[in-house]
């Protein structure tokens, strides 16, 4: 597989954006919608280039709104597709994300972030945490969510999360911050095996040999609509059951666990190693699925943990999902920056010498 | 002898529309166009908020049912994701001139190779009876109860004209479907909407001035009556684009 | 042995350019390594500035607070950042561009006139490239070996012609002695 960098199997230095351009299409997508803001911008340049090149589609929607319907238009026939945009952005995709999801359509949506709210500013952050996990928009509803913390997760959680909409019908979100987009390390990148799924569903036109199939969330009947969120919820549980994803670091004899996702888990695992230096028994649990979150590996890290610090670029998201998942059976304590600052690792460190010294607040 | 049939490209369902409400005419001049054409099984329609958001029950295509506005959006998407598919919206006012104003306008714009069926009725019928867009000034509803008053609500929007503005957009007509002879003109010019794209030929959009007799607190008949005292005046029915055939005059 | 470098200039020097190459070069010594710009309307004539970590380990944070290389093409860099060096560090100063001296004195400091010596050999463009082969020189982050195949990573194959005077660039900064 040949591509602009060269053999795609080699090494090369790219772009978190840039990755999840390439591999999208290494996924088999074709079809991309976007709207121009930063610091995601060079997914839309990246698809511009390439798309016309290799048969697909890259279209500069008039509006984000636009572009996440444009998505529910290809993925109603069943194709890979996929939009990207940064918070504001996404705030306005929210009606779309809740139609995908309300009829069961598979997209993949990237959401690297930056500081809020309102327009806020252009620097990383992870404060869409709710927004990713809780409420993307109206109605019940979940969306599998990936936080990449390198270039080549970038890549890689891009492919993953293609199959996992694929598979379980439903939209995908990569969550990603301004330092996962922007920076650049070694990738390597190579095509993956795409699977098939089954798309009887999708509109694909009757060919006058089958009766029409109708992509759809409106359920008047509110027992029908009832029974679609219940099966729905029932996919659900199964993900939780078979999709979770983590790293576990030092945690085999932690006394403290810091929680942390993306950038902010690269900079806690230089505190961790310089605590470490400094005999301090601190591990991490680096959630790489955000939904599902890795309750289980929570709550038993809670057995031999005393303290967990959950560490954030925002006010302290996550820190709920690590207080449920351990039924706050130890203190659970935020070091955070927000608004598009991030903590360096001697914050951290401070913050781990405080756990350490017994603070618990 | 049968003279008069279902066209094959509606279903069995029976239309849920209000006792001489026109969408049961426009869906079926829609069907007809499909058949016409032989397309019935590579159309996929996008259906609207609004009063026509059940058609995906009445058509026998593949449907979408789209979220407020968002159709022309979402049939660029399934245009581009698949052109030799015939992809057609069918849209109210609320729908494509309020809330989709921007879908609307970009679509055209874009020359996007689909077909828009546009019902003007100059209300919103699904949430009972509020203002739209397209509604005259002077005109009372239930969020205009003392009669639109442009000076705080605005002038209607005039779609075919407004857009016949964009070099994108391909073929605009306006047409009634308050009488044979504009039944029938409409017929005419759905089926070249279809017709154009099929051809490839570009973005044609079908504005169909009609009724809502419940929410215009009307009989059916006089309904129909309003319609062309009120409505056609504000809105004159012909042709506002065909750059398909000012091209091939050429 | 992990080395953080921050290069710091005006917008339009190379800065973010000078810093790719130098994470390629990284990369093809099978180091590990991460560059970082800084982004924003600051690319646009404002100050901009890169972080590249070149590594034995896998590169944590990728962002460099404490800078052990400070690369200063303009003055607001060095007024920004020097503080920031690491106590040991190295301070590289375009001293064309930089009327004043480094103060502290726990680092070590070059001066080098790149932007006069870019002007002098008619390489204006290339102020960022001598700057870098006097890091290359002072700092084993990489080494001087095999400049070329890195080069050919980062100059667009278009700009063949600029391979050479890039490669001749860095030259001059390696044999730059102040």
């Amino acid at each position: 597989m040949s591509g602009p960098y060269g053999t795609m199997a080699e090494k090369v230095l790219m772009k978190g954006n840039e990755a999840i351009a390439e591999a999208a299409i290494l996924a088999g997508c074709r079809h991309y919608f976007g709207y121009p803001i930063t610091p995601q911008t060079e997914v839309a340049a990246y698809m511009a280039k390439r798309m016309p090149k290799i048969g697909g589609t890259f279209l500069q929607a008039e509006s984000e709104i636009a572009a996440i319907n444009m998505v529910m238009g290809v993925a109603s026939t069943g194709r890979r597709t996929m939009t990207s945009s940064s918070s504001p952005g996404i705030s306005l995709k929210a009606e779309g994300l809740s139609y995908l999801a309300g009829c069961d359509l598979p997209a993949l949506v990237v959401n690297v972030e930056r500081g809020g709210p309102g327009l806020g500013g252009i620097q990383p952050s992870q404060s869409d945490y709710f927004q990713a996990t809780r409420g993307a928009a109206h109605g019940d509803f979940r969306m599998i969510v990936l936080a990449p913390a390198s270039v080549q997760e970038m890549a890689d959680l891009t492919m993953h999360g293609f199959d996992l909409a694929d598979k379980y019908r439903m939209t995908s979100m990569i969550l990603a911050d301004g330092t996962m987009g922007q920076m650049m390390e070694p990738v390597s990148l190579e095509a993956p095996e795409v699977k098939t799924y089954d798309k009887s569903w999708a509109v694909t036109g009757t060919d006058c040999k089958r009766p029409h199939n109708i992509v759809n969330s409106l359920y008047l009947v509110p027992e029908d609509l009832e029974r679609t969120n219940f099966e729905r919820y029932e996919r659900y549980r199964t993900i939780e059951e078979n999709e979770v994803m983590y790293e576990e670091f030092m945690m085999e004899d932690a006394e403290i666990c810091i929680a942390a996702f993306g950038v902010a888990a690269r900079v806690s695992k230089n505190a961790i190693m310089a605590a470490r230096a400094e005999g301090i028994k601190v591990g991490m649990i680096r959630p790489i699925t955000l939904w599902p979150f890795p309750k289980a590996a929570f709550k038993k890290a809670a057995e031999h943990v005393n303290t967990f610090v959950s560490v954030e670029l925002s006010m302290g998201q996550m820190i709920e999902d690590v207080r449920l998942a351990t039924e706050c059976a130890r203190p659970v304590v935020l070091c955070n920056r927000a608004g598009g600052m991030i903590p360096s690792p001697e914050e951290v460190l401070q913050r781990i010498k405080e756990v350490n010294g017994g603070m618990t607040k | 002898m049968t003279v008069f049939d279902k066209p094959k490209s509606l279903t069995d369902a029976p239309l849920h529309y209000c006792p001489g409400c026109t969408h049961g005419i426009i869906h079926r001049l829609v069907a007809e166009a499909i058949d016409e054409l032989g397309i019935e099984g590579r159309t996929i329609g996008i259906a609207p908020v609004g009063c026509s958001v059940m058609a995906y029950n009445y058509f026998t295509v593949d449907m979408v049912q789209a979220a407020h506005g968002r159709a022309p959006a979402v049939a660029t998407g399934v245009k581009r994701a698949d052109p030799s598919k015939i992809v057609f919206t069918y849209q109210g006012d609320g729908d494509l001139a309020s809330i989709g104003t921007c879908e609307t306008v970009h679509a055209a714009a874009r020359g996007e190779n689909i077909t828009i069926i546009f019902v003007n009725n100059a209300i919103y019928g699904m949430t009972g009876g509020q203002m739209a867009p397209t509604s005259l000034p002077g005109q009372i509803t239930q969020t205009s109860p003392y009669g639109r008053d442009v000076a705080t609500q605005g002038y209607p929007v005039k779609v075919c004209e407004m857009l016949s503005q964009l070099d994108g957009a391909g073929y605009l007509e306006r047409v009634a479907v308050n009488n044979v002879k504009n039944i029938k003109n409409a017929k005419k010019a759905i089926l070249k909407a279809f017709k154009n794209q099929v051809e490839g030929k570009g973005f044609s959009l079908i504005e169909v001035v009609s009724t809502c007799p419940t929410n215009w607190g009307l009989t059916p008949e006089k309904a129909l009556e309003w319609l062309n005292d009120n409505m056609l005046p504000y809105y004159p029915l012909g042709v506002y684009k065909d750059k398909f055939a000012e091209e091939a005059a050429k | 042995m992990t080395t953080q470098i921050l290069i710091a200039g005006f917008g339009g020097q190379g800065v973010l350019f000078s810093g790719k190459f130098l994470a390629y070069k990284a990369m093809m010594e099978e180091r590990e390594v991460s560059w970082l710009p800084s982004y924003g309307p600051e690319m646009r004539g404002g100050t901009a500035n890169c972080s590249v970590i070149v590594s034995d380990a896998p590169v944590g944070s990728p962002i460099v607070t404490k800078p052990d290389v400070l690369i200063a093409m303009n003055l607001p860099s060095l007024d920004k950042y020097e503080n920031a060096v690491a106590p040991g560090g190295i301070i590289i100063v375009d001293s064309t561009l930089i009327a004043r001296k480094v103060e502290r004195t726990d680092v070590a400091v070059y001066y080098i006139p790149a932007t006069q010596m870019a002007s002098d050999e008619g390489i204006t463009t290339l102020a960022n490239m001598i700057i870098l082969g006097k890091l290359i020189r002072v700092c084993d982050a990489v080494s001087n070996d095999n400049l070329e195949a890195a080069l050919k990573k980062v100059v667009s194959a278009r700009r063949a012609d600029m391979l050479d005077l890039n490669k001749k660039a860095i030259e001059l900064g390696f044999n730059y002695a102040d």
